[in-house]
């Protein structure tokens, strides 16, 4: 790793103050995140990994501590989110939810459209351009949010369990596709997950968080060469290992939070 | 016993009596309204139903081609189309841009909110005789009736239709860098649409109803202003022509209103 991380996090927390008492969401976490680098949070739910994510993307303010993501130039945005299914605007067409984000921006017609139109091919889903969201199959809502995120341009991208909710068969291709665009891109990722085999499969970086309060457990480095396959992570014995390390961990977790 | 193994045919069977219920449903629902006639005109000319106070569907009829043939029933019938056009307008656009800012801006949410419930439940018809003195007896004021009559439930449903936006497309928003006007334009406005035509809708209906009433009271045309007098010089027939055509305007602009409804919400 050389020169400045692309996403630098010192010491961010998050506190839910309420009547009845506060509860500490995130406590101290601080990570460097590497230019290009495709990390998976992994911990259990309710650990504050979505919270972390909402406070980078913006969507919440952090109680303390500050994070800072680099800019190479001031016409790009800073992030950009795939949101978890029914992310898209329903009364938006497919086309007009890819181009959102640059409609937002009101970018020049013509750039617009070349770039909508290139991400939709991207993900196959030219000949649906003029449908609505509600027409759609899961996987392909996921495929249009992935568009409109990357069609953004920004400086990095923020995922939320964007494959949570299809079936197993689509989140495969779906996970293929993704690291087929991202590596065209190089873009900097931090990627939400609860599947270990969805984050073996990813990342160049797992990062294992722990439960109230939400702090980095352990930092695990995913050495597998890319482009991968997925059967390479059933095979691997390296990765079996990084599995079954990630797994006892969550276990702990799980069994901790029940006592 | 036989066993036929002939599935499409068993199915072709189904599929057949599925249809000729379906069939007989929609005769009933065509075969209602001529029912209804058919008895009230027994009844009427037999002198079961006193003829007076109902007169039979078929001299209701002549009443109606003899109002049209003279001009006069086109005349009552765009005035008072016009007091509702007007009136609707007048009540609708300004119901829907508060109902816009009152679901986005909490302060003023809070601030109108109270007001609105406490204006609401008083009838505008209960107004009339003061709006008819505030704004004579002239057009005004029957448009200001109706357009007070709309605003309300347009104004609600508008409200409410931009606060059970999805909060993740609020996000969505946000994260993808909306401004206000964005905001308000390709959020907040389609957001609420299906929430807003439900209260356009309830507001088309009301309009209908004060129209005939504020004509009653303080007009010398109009559909209503018809009805009344008819009743008065006890033309029964010509009055009944007059609810005759409320119903009819009443079904015309609901089935208007769904058409906009699917022509403007392609993605429900």
């Amino acid at each position: 790793m050389s020169g400045q991380p692309k996403i630098a996090i010192r010491e961010l927390t998050k506190v839910f103050y309420k009547k009845q008492g506060s509860t500490t969401a995130i406590e101290r976490i601080s990570i460097d995140i590497a230019e290009g680098e495709f990390v998976c949070l992994v911990g259990p739910s309710g650990c504050g990994k979505t919270t972390l994510l909402r406070i980078i993307a913006g969507l919440e303010k952090q109680s303390a501590g500050r994070f800072e993501i680099q800019r190479s130039g001031k016409d790009r945005p800073s992030q950009s989110m795939v949101f978890q299914e029914k992310g898209l605007l329903p009364w938006l067409t497919v086309e007009e939810n890819v181009a959102f984000g640059l409609n937002m921006r009101h970018l020049p017609k013509a750039y617009v459209k070349e770039k909508t139109q290139y991400f939709l091919t991207k993900v196959g889903l030219e000949k649906f351009a003029k449908m609505y969201p509600k027409e759609l199959s899961g996987g392909m809502k996921q495929r249009v949010s992935i568009a409109r995120a990357f069609a953004n341009d920004p400086e990095i991208l923020l995922m939320d369990e964007p494959f949570g909710a299809l079936d197993e068969q689509n989140r495969f291709i779906l996970q293929e596709e993704l690291l087929s665009i991202w590596s065209e891109t190089k873009k900097t990722v931090l990627f939400i997950t609860h599947s270990i085999d969805e984050a073996l499969y990813l990342s160049d970086r797992v990062l294992l968080m722990s439960a109230q309060p939400g702090r980095i457990a352990a930092d695990v480095r995913i050495d597998l060469p890319r482009p991968r396959k997925l059967e390479d992570i059933r095979s691997h014995p390296e990765m079996a290992a990084a599995f079954s390390k990630i797994w006892q961990h969550l276990q702990d977790e799980v069994q901790g939070s029940r006592e | 016993m036989k066993i036929l193994h002939n599935p499409v045919e068993t199915e072709k069977q189904e599929w057949k009596k599925e249809r000729n219920r379906q069939r007989a449903k929609t005769a009933l629902t065509i075969f209602s309204p001529l029912f209804l006639l058919l008895i009230w005109e027994f009844l009427s000319r037999s002198g079961l139903m006193d003829a007076r106070f109902f007169p039979p569907p078929t001299t209701i009829a002549t009443a109606f081609v003899e109002l049209t043939v003279s001009g006069e029933l086109f005349e009552h019938i765009q005035i008072s189309l016009f007091r509702i056009l007007a009136g609707f307008l007048l009540g609708a656009v300004p119901g829907i841009i508060l109902g816009l800012f009152m679901g986005l801006y909490a302060p003023i949410r809070h601030f109108l909110s109270p007001l609105i419930m406490a204006l609401m439940p008083i009838p505008t018809l209960a107004l009339l005789p003061i709006i008819l003195i505030l704004f004579g007896i002239g057009e005004t004021s029957k448009v200001v009736t109706i357009a007070g009559s709309v605003f309300f439930p347009v104004v609600i449903n508008t409200a409410a239709g931009v606060l059970s936006i999805d909060s993740m497309y609020l996000d969505v928003a946000k994260n993808y860098g909306a401004s206000r006007k964005d905001f308000f334009l390709k959020i907040a406005l389609p957001g609420s649409l299906p929430f807003m035509l439900e209260g356009i809708q309830m507001g088309q209906a009301i309009a209908l109803l004060t129209i005939v009433a504020a004509e009653m009271m303080g007009a010398r045309s109009g559909i209503g202003y018809l009805i009344w007098t008819s009743y008065n010089a006890f033309l029964l027939k010509d009055m009944f022509v007059g609810l005759i055509l409320i119903s009819f305007f009443g079904y015309l602009f609901s089935l208007l209103l769904r058409g906009l409804q699917k022509k403007l919400l392609p993605w429900r």
